[in-house]
């Protein structure tokens, strides 16, 4: 029975976090709004009614003292989740970010430890503009002392999340918000997906296709439609971005000859100019191609659908993309 | 009531604006028409009115997400402004900003904002220009009791102090910051207890009466231009819908009753009926204005609904002044 139970994913990230909190006392959240509301996603539904309002904490809007707070906590002994509603808010809370979750450990020669999750929303298509649809991930993938995390799916949902709590390094973890609804099989049992293991969520010859967050769904679909025409593409989800699967990702180079790499962020230094350079580096004589590479183009998230529809690469976008590097030889 | 008449007009024009503007675009939010996230103004009309209706032109205004409501009370163009909320190209912003981001720069409507607190520096910034040149502008931050308790605010509103700048703070504290009530939030009761920690005068008054707001802000607007430096306003104000979109009773986080109460002292509403009152204005004069503005918000609505859609190729258009050299 429990084979076929389904959840959504902002569901699995509300069990992921139940668990932990049954699991540690130590585990608590804060955030704005995730209290008695349950997080402007739903996200956090119920948690404060079980767990009480010591343990999931209404803060104010302040975004830097809601990261101290988890900094402060961490380092003292506790496991806190906090949340930063939109992934562009991480923004105002840069330098608790940068300057000190990542650094701590590091600056004090190891002696701190900072089991600290910040989770937060990514990416667009809600029409919700320039400061609410942003990816912003590779920003952070570029800070040594962070990982990052974006799972594709309610299951990886889970179990990545239950691996951020119980980590001992600062992690973000991004929910795309478009995905929040999507349902799949999860188990009730906890379980654990490790950070910076990738998925091959599907296996080809043709051509290795990288892609996370809703765009691995996107590719997948791609995938699918360019099965029927004999074009068999592997898909691999990093899941984790830092650390980054490398080997993986390599290894999958090596037997398709031809990768590129989707991501909704923009192109420009986004993480497929690093994976891109990475299968350079490591695997170039087996390409037939260079690694290609799609991302949004160099401008804020529009506003108007009529232009977020062509800024945000999809199904379609991909499709052509696959094709057009698999002509190549 | 010491405002001359056509004070009381013009204060009342800018509110019934708001109100016409916002209750369509609520409409069109219900059929769908509307794309992202709309934050209504509605029930906060006496703030923007009472605030903009004491500045000139050329002074300057930050807003919030809540934005549309300061932009209609320091006169935007209603077809524009729809336009925009459509995501159409004749928009304020050409479609890119949307309601979060409506802004008309020539009216010194320095924009809303997807930040909470952003605004504020930004306004200290235009304050700062403004006594750089001389010419006597102030600057005018709206922003909500929640975004009091972000940095931003408590730095902007130190340096304006600091450097003795012509700006007001206008806060319109609603009692929320979207779903959770200000007592979750803070441990004060009234966002005019900050002021004194940076050495400016602070008044409090009732946000759902227009005249209280225009004085109160007639009297921090001289002190700016007069060089004594910033104030702020708070005003006690309230939300009749939802922190986004349509919906205004049966809400988990707050009581209906409370919505209800609150909508008795309907600040447009109530001064009518003062007005009405002491012989400024008769019952048909109103219903006028409110059928003149009705109609020009259903010309709005047609010139938004027939109004081109952006092309793809404007995506890249504005990321910088010259396109030599950007990425694509
Ligand atoms: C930095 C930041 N944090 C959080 C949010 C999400 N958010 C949008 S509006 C809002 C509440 C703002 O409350 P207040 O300042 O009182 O304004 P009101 O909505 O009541 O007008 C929040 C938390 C945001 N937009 N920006
Ligand atoms: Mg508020």
């Amino acid at each position: 029975m429990s084979d076929v139970r389904k959840l959504t994913y902002g569901g699995a990230f509300n069990e992921a976090v139940r668990q932990a909190m049954e699991a540690d006392e130590n585990v608590f959240c804060a955030g704005e709004d995730i209290g008695a509301f349950g997080g402007v996603f739903g996200t956090f539904l119920g948690l404060q009614a079980k767990f009480g309002a010591n343990r999931v904490v209404d803060t104010p809007i302040s975004e830097q003292a809601i990261v101290g707070l988890g900094i402060g906590a961490a380092v003292t002994g506790l496991r806190p989740i906090v949340d930063l509603m939109f992934m562009d808010f991480i923004c105002v809370a840069f330098d608790q970010i940068v300057n000190q979750a990542a650094k701590l450990k590091y600056m004090f020669g190891g002696e701190a430890t900072m089991p600290l999750t910040i989770t937060t929303g990514g990416g667009g298509g809600l029409s919700a503009a320039a400061q609410h649809s942003q990816s912003l991930e590779a920003i952070l993938c570029h800070i040594p002392g962070l990982k990052v995390v974006y799972p594709s799916n309610p299951y990886d949902m889970k179990g990545l999340m239950t691996a951020c709590i119980r980590e001992n390094n600062p992690t973000v973890m991004v929910k795309h918000k478009r995905l929040l609804g999507m349902s799949a099989h999860v188990p009730e049992d906890n379980y654990e997906i490790p950070l910076g293991k990738a998925n091959i969520m599907r296996a080809g010859t043709d051509v290795t296709v990288v892609a996370y967050g809703r765009m691995a769904n996107e590719t997948l679909a791609a995938a699918e439609k360019l099965a029927t025409d004999g074009i068999e593409c592997e898909v691999i989800d990093p899941r984790t971005l830092q650390p980054l699967d490398t080997d993986s990702i390599t290894e999958s180079a090596r037997k398709t000859h031809k990768v590129l790499v989707v991501h909704e962020a923009v192109k420009f230094g986004g993480l497929g100019a690093e994976i891109a350079s990475q299968i350079h580096e490591l695997a170039f004589d087996y390409l037939d191609a260079p690694v290609a590479r799609i991302g949004a183009p160099f401008s804020p998230v529009p506003f108007s659908p009529a232009l977020e529809q062509h800024y945000l690469p999809d199904a379609a976008s991909i499709e052509a993309g696959i094709r057009n590097l698999v002509q190549r030889s | 009531m010491d405002l001359s008449p056509p004070v009381q007009f013009d204060l009342h024009r800018r509110m019934v604006r708001i109100r016409v503007f916002e209750e369509a675009a609520g409409r069109l939010a219900e059929a769908n028409k509307l794309p992202g996230f709309l934050h209504l103004y509605v029930g906060e009309e006496a703030v923007a009115a009472g605030v903009c209706g004491a500045l000139n032109d050329d002074d300057h205004i930050t807003s919030t997400h809540r934005g549309h409501g300061h932009l209609v009370a320091k006169g935007g163009d209603f077809n524009r402004m729809m336009a925009e909320l459509m995501g159409k190209s004749t928009g304020m912003c050409k479609g890119k900003g949307g309601s979060m981001h409506i802004s008309d720069l020539s009216l010194g409507m320095l924009g809303a904002n997807g930040i909470v607190g952003a605004g504020s520096p930004i306004a200290v910034g235009a304050a700062f220009a403004n006594k750089y040149r001389g010419r006597g502008q102030v600057a005018v931050a709206f922003f909500g009791d929640g975004a009091t308790n972000i940095g931003a605010f408590h730095e902007a509103a130190n340096m304006a102090c600091a450097l003795n700048l012509p700006i007001v703070f206008a806060c319109e504290n609603n009692e929320y910051g979207e779903f959770t009530p200000r007592s979750a939030t803070m441990a004060i009761t009234d966002i005019v207890d900050r002021a004194a920690g940076y050495g400016m005068p602070g008044v409090i008054i009732d946000g759902m009466d227009v005249v209280a707001v225009h004085e109160a802000t007639l009297e921090a607007v001289a002190r700016a231009r007069a060089g004594d430096g910033p104030s702020l306003i708070e005003a006690k104000t309230y939300r009749f819908y939802n922190h986004h979109g349509i919906q205004n009773l049966g809400l988990k986080y707050r009581p209906d009753e409370e919505v209800a109460k609150w909508r008795e002292r309907d600040p447009i509403f109530t001064f009518e009926d003062r007005m009405i009152e002491n012989g400024t204005m008769t019952r048909e004069r109103v219903d006028e204005i409110w059928a003149g503005l009705r109609n020009e918000i259903e010309v709005a609505i047609k010139f938004a609904e027939e109004s081109p859609l952006p092309t793809p190729d404007q995506i890249l258009v504005d990321v910088y002044t010259s396109m030599t050299g950007a990425a694509k």
